[in-house]
């Protein structure tokens, strides 16, 4: 439904979105990019988030949803008219999925808007970790170099074998990258992939064991959840190194800061933490850690990108016609 | 070999140092306290100088070694060695080609992602406990953005190989336009300059090239434009790159090379769109020993009469 320049739209006869928490796209960016709907901000009402759907948001058919705010049954039951979330995350580990599913409410995602920067960070981390680039510049920037002579060596990517956990959009986009980098790479992920023709372990131990490196490039499922463990931290190994551009939970927080201090791992490069944006203040102690603040996905160029598929999948419903970025939910 | 002197120039290798030390009889000429007498004492059984990136043999030292037989480079870049002397001299020339590609490679992608997403800049932040206040700001893509590499050697399509794997459009500068490359050849650095967003020094260090990056390069690439340097301090104006930088004329650096190395304009420390590395292009434990054993490989080869693993002159 189109805003016509020529005539007064009725602002009330706009379709409705919820929008429960702003998503990063319209704290950078503003709603404009939805000015051809009616928002109703739930953030802005005084009321306690129940009372307020109970009252406003009865007969509204769409959510906008950002990554992490958490979309319970809870909330879902106080929406009876609902039958799209638009999220601008790739993740869904925020949604109720069977409850979608069972209420019949469609959900679109960021699909691979966003798997080549994320890929281009799990890569720009590995290489910091891998030459010690952040501890490099902090050095410089001390006044080091002129008093204190050589920095120390760092280590070859080249040859280097690395596993994907994952090998989704985001996981072959990594792949593509750091194979023109020489290094060897096989995966993990929940089924084999047809026509793949890296190695593929079914289990991340395995996988570990057989590895240099291991990147985190899979979504948060009750499966996944705390998967990567002292066990895969160990047979990774003292020169292992770990990328995680997933999910914080994926990996166990309080094991990897153990093995990181004990030397039982060699590195880590993480953009997402368990607890954001709180980090286990011991990884501030080692150089062999590089840490960002779950940013893999904001640059200007994709969160415009973001701004406009979101309006697209609005638009699209609202027309009765095909979503550009659904999700199917697997049973 | 024991008797044969050779003179490392300044400390680049224990490594080196120690395999040198057990086949040669080494000089190191910075443990010297007087340089004048050293040579006076021992030049006549000097045979061979093993120098780096830093420190060369240049036409001063060779004409104070009259029994010198060949230069060994620990590095690939030989712009501090005297070539044309070594030529007149029949004085052979090594060097490191080859195994240090890839590390140099991997390091300017590495320097591209840093700048453009901050990568450096955001260490810092966690650090500082500043996310707890508020997110970082929002940086740019790398994935698609046009590369310019100036000097499409080894290292250059090494270079241009990764950042094809990022979707990015490669051209390039060089000498000559390369007749079986696919990339777009500029004539010139400027036009180079004025067509790419990110903009790669990865040529050799020459009479040509010396400030090959100017003001006019620089402003080329304007204030969204990235410079990488890879090369050697002195393809840039230092001087002019500063004044860029501070004055938002150019959009960021990565530099691993400065003109006075290990000296850096301290005005660089404060900007947020610069990334600083103390020249570590090669350094990596895997391709440092690769290139020690080139250097020794060079010299055992030359005195026991074989050919040269690689040689240059």
């Amino acid at each position: 439904m189109e805003a016509h320049d020529n005539c007064q739209v009725n602002y009330e006869e706009l379709p409705q979105i919820l929008v429960l928490e702003p998503p990063p796209i319209m704290i950078f960016y503003g709603d404009q990019f939805l000015k051809n709907f009616r928002l109703l901000k739930a953030w802005e009402s005084q009321l306690p988030l129940d009372q307020f759907l109970t009252i406003h948001a009865q007969s509204v058919q769409a959510l906008l949803s950002p990554g992490r705010y958490l979309l319970t049954t809870d909330i879902l039951q106080l929406l009876p008219s609902l039958q799209l979330v638009v999220t601008t995350s790739a993740g869904l580990d925020h949604i109720n999925l069977p409850e979608c599913r069972r209420r019949g409410i469609s959900i679109a995602n960021a699909n691979d808007t966003y798997s080549a920067d994320v890929a281009d960070m799990a890569v720009g981390l590995l290489i910091d970790v891998f030459r010690k680039m952040s501890s490099a510049d902090s050095f410089v920037r001390k006044g080091l170099w002129p008093t204190k002579g050589d920095f120390p060596l760092g280590s070859k990517l080249g040859g280097k074998r690395v596993g994907i956990v994952g090998l989704g959009s985001i996981g072959q986009e990594v792949a593509k990258r750091l194979h023109a980098f020489g290094c060897r790479i096989s995966y993990s992920s929940r089924n084999k992939k047809p026509y793949v023709s890296y190695p593929f372990y079914p289990s991340v131990v395995q996988l570990a064991k057989d590895c240099d490196v291991l990147i985190v490039c899979c979504g948060l499922t009750q499966q996944t959840h705390h998967m990567i463990n002292k066990d895969v931290m160990l047979a990774l190994g003292k020169e292992g190194v770990v990328i995680n551009v997933g999910r914080g939970p994926i990996i166990k927080e309080e094991e990897l800061v153990q093995c990181l201090v004990q030397g039982e791992l060699g590195g880590a490069g993480l953009d997402v933490f368990e607890n954001e944006p709180n980090v286990p203040g011991e990884l501030f102690t080692l150089d062999k850690v590089v840490l960002s603040p779950h940013r893999a996905v904001h640059t200007a160029e994709t969160l415009m990108a973001m701004c406009e598929l979101v309006k697209a999948n609005f638009e699209a419903f609202f027309s009765n016609k095909p979503l550009p970025s659904p999700i199917v939910l697997n049973n | 070999m024991e008797s044969i002197g050779v003179l490392m120039l300044c400390p680049m290798s224990a490594y080196l140092e120690q395999e040198l030390q057990s086949r040669f009889n080494l000089f190191k000429l910075w443990t010297v306290p007087q340089k004048p007498q050293f040579l006076k004492e021992h030049a006549s059984s000097i045979r061979a100088v093993v120098g780096n990136a830093a420190a060369g043999a240049d036409a001063e030292l060779i004409s104070a070694l009259p029994k010198l037989e060949i230069v060994s480079s620990y590095s690939v870049g030989v712009d501090k060695i005297d070539l044309d002397k070594c030529r007149e001299k029949g004085i052979r020339v090594t060097y490191t080609p080859d195994v240090l590609t890839e590390d140099v490679a991997d390091l300017a992608i590495g320097l591209i992602l840093a700048v453009l997403r901050r990568l450096c800049a955001s260490d810092r932040y966690v650090r500082s406990g500043a996310w707890k206040k508020g997110d970082f700001r929002l940086t740019t893509k790398f994935t698609g953005k046009t590369v310019g590499i100036i000097g499409l050697g080894r290292i250059g399509m090494a270079v241009a190989k990764r950042a094809e794997a990022f979707n990015c459009p490669i051209s390039y500068y060089s000498r000559r336009a390369k007749p079986d490359i696919q990339y777009t050849y500029y004539p010139s650095v400027v036009e180079l300059a004025s067509n790419c967003d990110i903009l790669v020094v990865a040529c050799p260090l020459n009479e040509e090239t010396w400030h090959i990056i100017n003001r006019g390069v620089i402003d080329a690439l304007g204030p969204k434009g990235v410079l990488i340097n890879i090369g050697r301090g002195p393809h840039v104006d230092e001087p002019e790159l500063v004044s860029a930088l501070v004055e938002g004329r150019l959009g960021g650096a990565g530099l691993d090379v400065y003109e006075k190395e290990p000296e850096i304009p301290e005005e660089l420390f404060g900007l947020e769109n610069v990334v600083l590395l103390p020249h570590v292009g090669s350094g990596t434990v895997e391709t440092r020993t690769a290139m020690a054993d080139l250097v020794i490989g060079n010299l055992e080869a030359h005195f026991l009469n074989k050919p040269l693993l690689t040689p240059l002159v």
